[in-house]
């Protein structure tokens, strides 16, 4: 098989009980509306989901390895960012 | 096996139309067949997963419609090319992808329209031939086999000068092998089997034109007098596509893994 000139796509799956799109993997497919169809058949045959999008991998904009450590670890000596000082009032539901 | 089922009556006592199925089960079982002959060969990995996606469908469906003649495995596997009731259209080899989506076009405009047709009459009960039930659930299938067709077929004729004239070239062979389909099968009473032409060549015309491609204005069937596949009578190419189908399970017969 020849290397694909196709572009690359991103797909997004909403599950039947989920309520927002997540990731499912890539596929390459020569527009957006055939790119749809390929994702419906490779990541929907088996019920996993009622919505699809498709997303150019060129359009998404994506935080670098290189730059993990100021993005990702900040000073762990600053607890006050956690809301863990809260007092959650008796019978508060959905916390 | 003791009753040739090409042979049998059209009807069995249940009011079952066994020639209809026979003919529409051989339809779908040989182009499952032909489109399962990409496995491999696809030119993207995606569409290759499409075309296995609708070879399975039709293999289903397929499986379906021979049950309700008689043993499915006997009737894939042991019968002669002559007992075959397919259309000549679903035999026709894959040849190049344009070739492979203009007998997809062409087919399953006529399986939508027509399995529409069954289960509307299933519903008045105008005559359904005990296929109501396998058309009202294999028409949602067909309808994407149709849409995947014409989004190749608007690709392919309106995209490069080479890919036109290919597509150009199949709509033009294959044209010849779509007058067959529109033959009434016994037991389907409640088709309108005039109507369902007239659909299936303005559903088709309108997505040639949306692709630039020009309706071919040749004859849709060919010289034969005695028939054509739905008669037994299949071309060449048949008889050697059968041979690998059938050829393992003649080799090593009630073979399991």
């Amino acid at each position: 098989m020849t290397t694909s000139d196709w572009p690359l796509w991103e797909v997004f799956v909403r599950s039947r009980r989920g309520l927002s799109h997540t990731h499912a993997g890539s596929l390459h497919a020569p527009d957006a509306a055939m790119a749809l169809r390929n994702a419906r058949d490779l990541y929907t045959r088996r019920s996993e989901g009622v919505s699809l999008w498709v997303v150019p991998s060129t359009a998404i904009t994506a935080s670098s390895p290189d730059e993990k450590d100021p993005f990702f670890e900040p000073a762990a000596d600053k607890p006050y960012r956690h809301p863990t000082f809260y007092e959650i009032p008796e019978g508060v539901q959905h916390l | 096996m003791t009753t040739d089922p090409a042979t049998a009556s059209t009807t069995s006592p249940e009011g079952l139309a066994t020639a209809a199925a026979l003919a529409l089960g051989d339809d779908a079982l040989v182009l499952s067949h032909r489109l399962a002959e990409w496995a491999g060969h696809a030119p993207e990995l995606e569409e290759e997963v499409a075309l296995a996606n609708i070879a399975l469908d039709l293999l289903g469906q397929a499986r379906v419609l021979l049950s309700l003649v008689g043993d499915e495995d006997e009737l894939a596997y042991l019968r002669e090319e002559r007992a075959f009731r397919n259309a000549q259209l679903t035999e026709q080899p894959g040849g190049d992808f344009a070739a492979t989506i203009v007998r997809q076009l062409y087919f399953s405009t006529y399986q939508r329209l027509l399995y529409g047709r069954i289960a509307a009459a299933a519903g008045e009960g105008t005559g359904d031939g005990g296929l109501g039930g396998l058309a009202a659930k294999a028409v949602k299938e067909v309808a994407y086999h149709q849409d995947h067709a014409e989004q190749w077929t608007l690709r392919l004729g309106d995209g490069t000068e080479e890919s036109h004239r290919r597509t150009q070239a199949a709509v033009d062979a294959l044209w010849r092998f779509t007058g067959e389909l529109f033959q009434p099968l016994p037991g389907l009473d409640g088709v309108d089997w005039a109507e369902l032409e007239a659909d299936w060549l303005s559903s088709v015309t309108a997505v040639l034109d949306r692709a630039t491609l020009t309706v071919p204005d040749g004859p849709r069937t060919g010289a034969w007098r005695a028939g054509a596949g739905r008669q037994g009578l299949h071309t060449e190419s048949f008889g050697r596509m059968l041979a690998e189908m059938q050829h393992l399970h003649r080799s090593h017969p009630g073979a399991t893994w």
